[in-house]
């Protein structure tokens, strides 16, 4: 799956940061911000393998899972803390998104835009749950567990006293302008750049 | 076995000693005049001496670390898993040091060796040696040796331990430090066992409170319980219900004809402890416990955060899921101390029933990833 969501990320992450990518899968990602950024990065990833190949890019990973809270990173202890296409995955992704922006100064989050229309017209004229490339699975068997809109994750910030810095939206080449204007309906993906209140 | 020499082996070693003449003091306040370490080596130390990799043995440990003594040697160095060339540990690229503890048992001054201008043997006179007093001993040895950083320092239980006070103690000497099944302390559970072990010894009457060397006897029931005890703390219940489950040995009979039904583990466990009382020496086995429960990595700081705030080193933490000697929390324990004070970490807790032996037994996902992460230890290819 092409994650044009990444290219966005990245430009967002300042040279010589100190960041954390939760959920780092094998750090190729990392590496990237590391190489081409670079950041000084750690990650997060609860997988074994995943983790191997991580460190086997000479990356620092630490065993966790993400829902047990983060409660090892002190506040403020990175400038950006990212987090992928995997809040959907997240047992509380309110929870994760507060730790967030407790432990770094900034975060950067990118999700699946389930508001787009694509799901719209699925769900509203099959009545099935939306399958496609790049939601390939059943919704009795996705990791996917808390799908959300552009407008739901908005309205989340505000409730938890989060800022939001930027937003960027990804979507086909013939809807990049529609996705701008209409996130909601017309955005893939959208990232977001956050700090909490007052920051 | 095929031939002697397994692939990715060390080969035949022999040991080395060291004399340092002049006098060590122990954090106690003992003195010893002079005192010699027992060491091996594995690989090639480079020009630069860039590529010391400093081995910390556990609690019944020493200095043999891989490799064989002689031809035929059924038993390889306690760590021949992970030391070697192209192992986790690999000595193409890395030259290996170990050593044997001070007041240990396999030739490093310890309460074997005869008191100073004398043939008394220490017995339970020698001073009680600390984590610290160790790594100030293997430091000695490092220049002896012509080394003035390791690349790392690497050690499992206490020898993690051993490892994490050299980071603490000597910043600018250790440039990674793995830490495995480590705590930063002891546990009251953890002293409670270690105490029951000692008992074993103190109470065996063949301990003739310590002197049985002189008295030529050997508290070998004593010895043997004490490792029974120990035992069982490395292993995990399922682990042992795997291996041993409730089966019965084979030729279960008692040598005077009565039926005596002996369980596996029964038989496990006795073996165990006979085959460590011929070997390991009792008053070490009380110092090497002591020195565990002494053990405190904070020890002269506020707090494990700022304890660890000076290091230096790149750290490898790994706990194993099923231990519960070191549980996995008290790794995640050092960890969260080091990541508070923006050190650089990696952290795993392998899956596996191999309780606290995990770090000497074979386990895929363990040995993959100690192999990766020793890649960055030692000059780049």
């Amino acid at each position: 799956m092409n994650r044009l969501d990444l290219n966005t990320v990245l430009h967002w992450v300042p040279e010589d940061c100190n960041v954390l990518d939760l959920g780092c899968g094998d750090g190729a990602f990392l590496q990237r911000l590391c190489d081409e950024r670079q950041v000084t990065g750690m990650g997060v990833e609860i997988d074994a393998d995943n983790l191997i190949s991580a460190v086997q890019k000479g990356l620092n990973v630490i065993q966790e899972d993400i829902n047990d809270g983060l409660h090892c990173f002190p506040p403020d202890r990175f400038d950006v803390v990212i987090l992928t296409h995997a809040l959907q995955e997240l047992t509380h992704p309110h929870i994760a998104l507060e730790r967030m922006v407790q432990i770094g100064r900034q975060a950067i989050v990118s999700f699946p835009n389930f508001g787009h229309w694509f799901c719209r017209l699925h769900l509203g004229f099959r009545g099935r749950m939306p399958m496609s490339r790049v939601m390939p699975r059943h919704w009795y068997d996705t990791p996917n567990i808390h799908f959300c809109t552009v407008r739901d994750f908005e309205a989340l910030c505000s409730k938890l006293e989060i800022d939001i810095i930027e937003r960027a939206t990804v979507a086909g080449p013939a809807q990049r302008l529609l996705g701008k204007i209409w996130p909601n309906l017309f955005a893939t993906s959208a990232v977001y750049r956050i700090c909490r209140s007052g920051q | 076995m095929a031939h002697n020499f397994p692939e990715q082996s060390v080969g035949l070693v022999t040991p080395q000693v060291v004399h340092f003449q002049t006098p060590f003091q122990f954090c106690n306040g003992a003195t010893l005049d002079q005192h010699q370490l027992m060491f091996e080596t594995y690989g090639t130390l480079n020009a630069s001496a860039s590529n010391a990799v400093l081995i910390c043995h556990a609690l019944s440990g020493s200095h043999h670390a891989a490799g064989i003594h002689a031809a035929g040697d059924q038993r390889p160095g306690w760590w021949d898993l992970a030391i070697g060339p192209g192992k986790p540990i690999d000595t193409d690229r890395l030259f290996v040091v170990c050593s044997n503890n001070l007041g240990g048992c396999d030739g490093s001054t310890g309460p074997n060796t005869p008191m100073s201008g004398g043939d008394t043997p220490w017995g339970s006179q020698f001073p009680q040696p600390q984590v610290r007093d160790w790594v100030r001993s293997q430091k000695l040895l490092a220049e002896h040796l012509g080394i003035s950083r390791w690349a790392a320092v690497v050690g499992g239980s206490l020898g993690g331990m051993q490892a994490l006070q050299w980071a603490i103690d000597y910043p600018d000497w250790v440039e990674h430090c793995v830490a495995l099944a480590a705590a930063p302390g002891l546990t009251a559970q953890n002293i409670a066992f270690n105490e029951i072990a000692r008992h074993a010894i103190l109470s065996d009457p063949d301990f003739r409170e310590g002197n049985y060397l002189a008295q030529n006897t050997l508290p070998a029931r004593g010895v043997a319980l004490a490792r029974m005890v120990g035992h069982l703390t490395y292993m995990s219940a399922d682990g042992m219900s795997d291996r041993f489950g409730r089966e019965l040995r084979e030729e279960s009979f008692s040598p005077d004809g009565s039926e005596e039904q002996v369980f596996q583990v029964e038989s496990y466990l006795r073996h165990q402890g006979a085959r460590f009382s011929t070997r390991f020496d009792a008053n070490t086995y009380v110092l090497m416990t002591r020195a565990l429960d002494l053990f405190d990595l904070a020890e002269g700081y506020p707090d494990l955060a700022t304890a660890l705030s000076g290091a230096e080193a790149n750290f490898l933490l790994l706990s194993f899921s099923s231990d519960w000697r070191f549980a996995p929390q008290r790794s995640i324990e050092i960890r969260d101390a080091l990541m508070a004070t923006g050190k650089a970490v990696t952290y795993a807790n392998i899956e596996t029933d191999n309780g606290h032996d995990g770090f000497l037994l074979p386990d895929p996902t363990y040995e993959r990833l100690l192999s990766e992460w020793m890649k960055r230890v030692g000059p780049s290819p």
